[in-house]
């Protein structure tokens, strides 16, 4: 593998690991099997881009995407608690209605950023200005993105309202009996995951060139390979390390999928990859000691 | 204080498995007063401290709690004055939270929750304290998972845990049912000690008729979701295990005659 094939992937764990931290906060800690992110990525991408490309700040496009991000998990907990749908349905349905609206947001099925200003340009001119490739630089950019964004998080969670939410999550009765509106909970959680989701959406259009509006297909999946992969890899048992572990899974993912990529002797392909994901995930479930394994296996106590 | 006046509360209306669960039961009791509340299966018991918890809503009547009409409040909005402990000790409690998070949680029942720590040292300290007087060496385990402690043991933390706010009515429902003798003495005595200290109206449902005579001040017997048996003073201290389970055939006795009238 080259250092750049290893540098990119690096780089796309960081972006994918915020993806991870969005589904951490579904699946984990309010313990809702959220399948909206494959429609809130491409949604941040969507947003940032037509923004970029209109001529607004991308900084403040970003802003937007996480925004829209937030509004779209907001919607799927409002049908899981305001109308009682079923929260899976419930987090399908947004999914396939924000397919239409990516589409009406961008006005075409993609749209390309590379001539664009973008949030990562002042990072490109100072890697110019210091004499290095940008390649060399992003990596950091990203490590300094995705570590801000792990502490605020476990900042948040330890909070007397971070612990309301997991206990929301962890068992809503008794998270009632204490006085904690276990409903308001999961709007707010729910929006906070896809926010996050689509931020790195936006990230992702704006360092890979382009918007496109398949680009959230299996994100989920990627996601949950990223939590399943790092709790693998730490057995975490505080937040702060469970936080740590989506990133470093997202970042094992990304290694091992350029390693098979770049290994010819192995004769996998890109498109091979989300057959691939597909079955590690899979594989990870069937796993003796899987923490997800009651989630997505028929006849486990829930 | 509570004051239930008429209460109604029916499952699946209009189907065949319809219930009436509560059937016009009215209840007052004052302030500090300890009530047992005993009954068949399906006799309303859980029914009645789930409507005054506001898990569930009641078809009609009134819910009064210290003077405010409880009515229409959501069950969080309520544990400003009640707080509760459950039959079964792994509801009370996130098996998958510390002790110390648990203890957390309850301590900001009825209270905002905003973004400052959640376990602070003060905190920490303090649940150290509270946690001393159990005996049972838990105060040196405040990081460890509530899911490694005995049911016996979270019950107990679940009792305490109800006492770190000022409530005024505690709700028990059955809840040493699922330990053993020893352990259900223990937390038995420890709940008469936080009901006195706290000066506590407490409500406990129990299928044990002997605690429902040794424990609290008055004893109470619903049926088909109403009071059929209400006593207390020197008619209860009179009262024996025995007298309670004649009176309790005899209900179901009246029951049973009535149907056979019907059948008939």
């Amino acid at each position: 593998m080259s250092l750049i094939a290893f540098l990119g992937a690096v780089e796309l764990g960081f972006i994918y690991g915020l993806v991870a931290l969005g589904i951490f906060i579904s699946f984990r800690i309010l313990d809702f099997p959220d399948l909206t992110v494959d429609g809130s990525f491409p949604l941040g991408a969507a947003v940032s881009a037509s923004l970029i490309v209109a001529g607004y700040n991308p900084f403040l496009a970003t802003l937007f995407a996480i925004a829209a991000g937030c509004a779209a998990g907001f919607v799927t907990a409002w049908l899981n608690v305001k109308l009682k749908i079923l929260h899976l349905l419930a987090s399908i349905l947004t999914m396939i209605a924000l397919y239409s609206i990516n589409l009406r947001i961008m006005g075409r099925p993609n749209i390309a950023l590379i001539t664009e200003e973008t949030i990562l340009t002042p990072f490109s001119n100072l890697a110019e200005s210091l004499g290095i490739s940008s390649y060399m630089l992003m990596p950091i950019v990203f490590l300094v993105f995705a570590g801000f964004i792990k502490l605020t998080l476990d900042w948040f969670l330890g909070s007397q309202t971070g612990l309301a939410m997991r206990a929301t999550g962890a068992n809503a009765k008794m998270a009632r009996a204490n006085g904690i509106f276990d409903g308001k909970m999961i709007l707010l959680g729910m929006a906070m995951a896809n926010g996050l989701v689509a931020f790195a959406g936006a990230v992702f259009a704006q360092s890979q060139g382009s918007a496109d509006v398949t680009m959230g297909v299996g994100v989920i999946v990627i996601g949950l390979a990223s939590v399943i992969g790092g709790e693998a890899l730490l057995s975490p048992k505080g937040i702060a390390r469970a936080t740590l572990a989506c990133i470093v899974g997202s970042i094992t993912y990304w290694l091992a999928v350029s390693l098979a990529l770049n290994a010819d002797f192995i004769g996998l392909e890109a498109q091979d990859l989300k057959l691939v994901t597909a079955l590690l995930v899979a594989l990870a479930l069937v796993l003796p000691g899987s923490r997800f394994t009651r989630f997505f296996r028929k006849g486990e106590a829930k | 204080m509570i004051r239930c006046d008429d209460l109604h509360i029916t499952f699946n209306t209009g189907q065949v498995m319809e219930t009436k669960a509560l059937n016009g039961l009215s209840l007052a009791i004052p302030k500090g007063q300890f009530v047992c509340v005993i009954g068949s299966n399906g006799s309303g018991k859980s029914t009645l401290q789930n409507a005054i918890s506001g898990e569930l809503q009641v078809d009609q009547g009134r819910i009064i709690i210290d003077d405010e009409d409880v009515t229409d409040w959501p069950a969080p909005k309520r544990t400003g004055l009640i707080a509760r402990v459950f039959q079964d000790p792994l509801a009370g409690s996130c098996a998958n939270l510390t002790i110390e998070e648990n203890m957390s949680l309850a301590f900001s029942r009825g209270r905002n929750r905003g973004l400052g720590r959640a376990v602070t040292a003060t905190l920490r300290d303090d649940f150290r304290r509270k946690l001393e007087r159990l005996g049972l060496g838990l105060e040196n385990r405040l990081g460890d998972l509530m899911g490694l402690l005995s049911g016996g043991q979270r019950q107990a933390i679940s009792l305490l845990m109800a006492s770190l706010q000022p409530s005024s009515v505690l709700m028990l429902d059955e809840h040493t049912a699922a330990l053993d003798p020893r352990i259900a003495a223990f937390v038995m005595d420890l709940t008469r000690d936080i009901v006195k200290e706290n000066n506590l109206t407490a409500m406990m449902v129990t299928h044990s008729m002997r605690q429902a005579l040794d424990y609290g001040d008055r004893t109470v017997m619903l049926h088909k979701g109403r009071v059929v048996l209400d006593v207390s003073r020197e008619e209860r201290d009179d009262l024996d295990v025995p007298d309670l389970i004649r009176l309790f055939e005899k209900k179901h006795g009246e029951e049973l005659s009535n149907d056979s009238l019907l059948l008939g």
